[in-house]
């Protein structure tokens, strides 16, 4: 077990300079998600317009996976159509199950493949993109 | 303790990530000797079959072996009669089962429950269930800095209006033990029955439920080097013997007509269907194997294993150990300066040691220690001084590997 697997330079770069950590005011649709086996816990906010998801911003307290992984979805997702972000999050599921996956659009995502290696840390790295189908879905359901 | 002891666990004789395992999660289940794992697999190669049913030989040898341990059991604890130990699947269904039947018929609104916010939440939710059903209010004894509980602040909480009072002897988390004789008299001066988690007490001290005066006591035996699915809960039987059962089926009768029926006596009215005798087999054999070690000898192991431990990781820069400075048991609690807990226990495990990291199933205690998970390092009878040492180093190692998030 190669622990540098899990902890890449990348990751570890998202882990502690995070992209679009906060909240804004507006419009937003915002989901809040437990991880309730480790008390982690993420407050995404996605603003849906046109379909297109035009901002997303984070809060939260979890581990080093679960808040880099939040990082990187954002700033994935972010600009994207609703099919698009919601195409990237089931290519993310796919990475997650040890399949190879091309993230041309964002490629920092591919240094999480290390996390399948680690069964018990996939729901760390899931729990961002929970909120973000979360999040699409009940948008749909309003429209 | 005598290192021999080490031997007579299978598990710990393995390589984990390349790396003799350190296994420090005994808190949240405990490893099994050879003893009990053998008399799982005798029971079912040579006694199994159902129990109070069959005439045949296995249906005796069967029955024998059941209510064998269950009297191993009440004698572990001292209970007075061994018709108080009713067989459940651990700790979390008996406080369920004094929850439903006891609390419900006995509460009402107006009535307080009394707990501490330390609780595991087996021992919470099933009396917030009671309050919001009953209307009865659930009060909390306030918790000192450090985690302890004055008896002033207990005297206070609990009033004549006090029902019941729910407290664990050992927590989880904390490493300390409660004073739960002195809440008994507390909470029986004030007309209340008091119930006692004793999942963490039952395998690391020697216990006396007559001694205690607690009204029920319940433990589970894969914490004690027993098999998983099996526990107790025992009950004075007065208490008992008011109760109604709350699961009914088959072995817990005594007559069934087509609109009534009746129960069987203490304990089997509380034992609807066919019991985990292969568990109670191998409770029965933990509870030899502890005795014949002693329960001070484990006792004082853990505390001396506590204290260096505590002294050990004193000594790392940014590690905050949560509750009392001298341990009572062998539970130490700690963050790593700003290294979530999953990545601490990711990385250690890597190196072998196997610890708990998470909210140990206690939310509310968490929010009072103002943090969102912690790890948890617990020792039992098979860890030594070693393991302590290495479970240092590899903190070291963790401290290093994150950098400046420390």
């Amino acid at each position: 077990m190669q622990l540098d697997d899990l902890y890449r330079r990348v990751i570890m770069d998202h882990y502690k300079n995070p992209r679009n950590r906060g909240t804004f005011d507006n419009d937003a649709v915002t989901v809040n998600l437990n991880n309730p086996t480790c008390g982690d816990r993420i407050s995404l906010q996605i603003l849906l317009k046109d379909g297109i998801v035009q901002e997303a911003k984070y809060t939260g307290e979890g581990c080093s996976i679960s808040m880099s992984s939040a990082s990187m979805m954002t700033e994935a997702v972010k600009g994207k159509t609703m099919e698009q972000a919601l195409d990237i999050a089931n290519r993310f599921s796919s990475l997650m199950k040890g399949e190879e996956v091309d993230f041309d659009d964002y490629e920092d995502l591919e240094a999480l493949s290390g996390v399948n290696k680690f069964p018990a840390r996939i729901k760390c790295a899931t729990l961002a993109w929970n909120a973000l189908r979360k999040g699409i879905d009940e948008e749909n359901k309003v429209q | 303790m005598n290192p021999s002891i080490r031997e007579q666990f299978p598990i710990l004789h393995q390589e984990i990530n390349g790396h003799p395992l350190v296994y420090l999660d005994s808190a949240a289940t405990s490893q099994k000797p050879r003893a009990v794992i053998e008399a799982v697999k005798h029971y079912y190669e040579y006694e199994n079959s159902n129990v109070h049913r069959g005439v045949h030989t296995l249906g005796s040898r069967a029955t024998d072996a059941y209510e064998g341990a269950r009297e191993k059991v009440a004698k572990f604890i001292n209970a007075r009669r061994t018709q108080e130990i009713i067989f459940t699947r651990g700790t979390t269904t008996a406080l369920n089962l004094v929850a439903s039947s006891y609390a419900r018929a006995n509460c009402k609104e107006g009535d307080e429950i009394v707990i501490t916010q330390m609780e595991h939440h087996s021992n919470l939710i099933p009396w917030q269930q009671v309050a919001k059903e009953t209307g009865a209010t659930l009060k909390y004894i306030p918790l000192q800095p450090d985690g302890h509980i004055e008896l002033s602040d207990v005297e206070k909480t609990i009033t004549n209006n006090t029902k019941i009072v729910a407290i664990a002897y050992v927590s989880n988390v904390m490493g300390l033990i409660h004073p739960v004789k002195q809440i008994a008299e507390i909470a029986h001066r004030n007309g209340a029955v008091i119930v006692v988690d004793g999942a963490q007490s039952t395998p690391h001290m020697k216990v006396d439920v007559q001694d205690l005066d607690c009204d029920f006591y319940a433990l589970s035996g894969h914490k004690m080097c027993g098999p998983t699915g099996i526990g107790a809960l025992y009950g004075k039987k007065a208490l008992l013997e008011s109760m109604e059962p709350i699961e009914f089926g088959g072995e817990m009768i005594d007559d069934v007509g087509l609109y009534e029926s009746n129960w069987k006596e203490l304990p089997w009215k509380f034992e609807g269907g066919t019991p985990i005798i292969a568990g109670a087999v191998g409770l029965g054999a933990a509870i030899d194997f502890l005795e014949q070690i002693g329960m001070d000898e484990i006792a004082h192991h853990e505390s001396v294993l506590a204290a260096y431990a505590t002294e050990r990781l004193s000594e790392i820069d940014g590690l905050t150990i949560y509750g009392p400075a001298k341990r009572h048991v062998g539970v130490v609690t700690f963050n790593l300066g700003d290294v979530h807990p999953h990545d601490v226990a990711t990385v250690l495990d890597a190196s072998g040691v196997a610890i708990r990291a998470g909210h140990h199933c206690c939310q509310p205690l968490m929010r009072w220690l103002e943090v969102s998970s912690t790890a948890r390092a617990s020792f039992y009878l098979y860890n030594n001084e070693q393991d302590v040492d290495r479970l240092v180093s590899a903190l070291i190692q963790t401290k290093e590997y994150f950098g400046d998030a420390t």
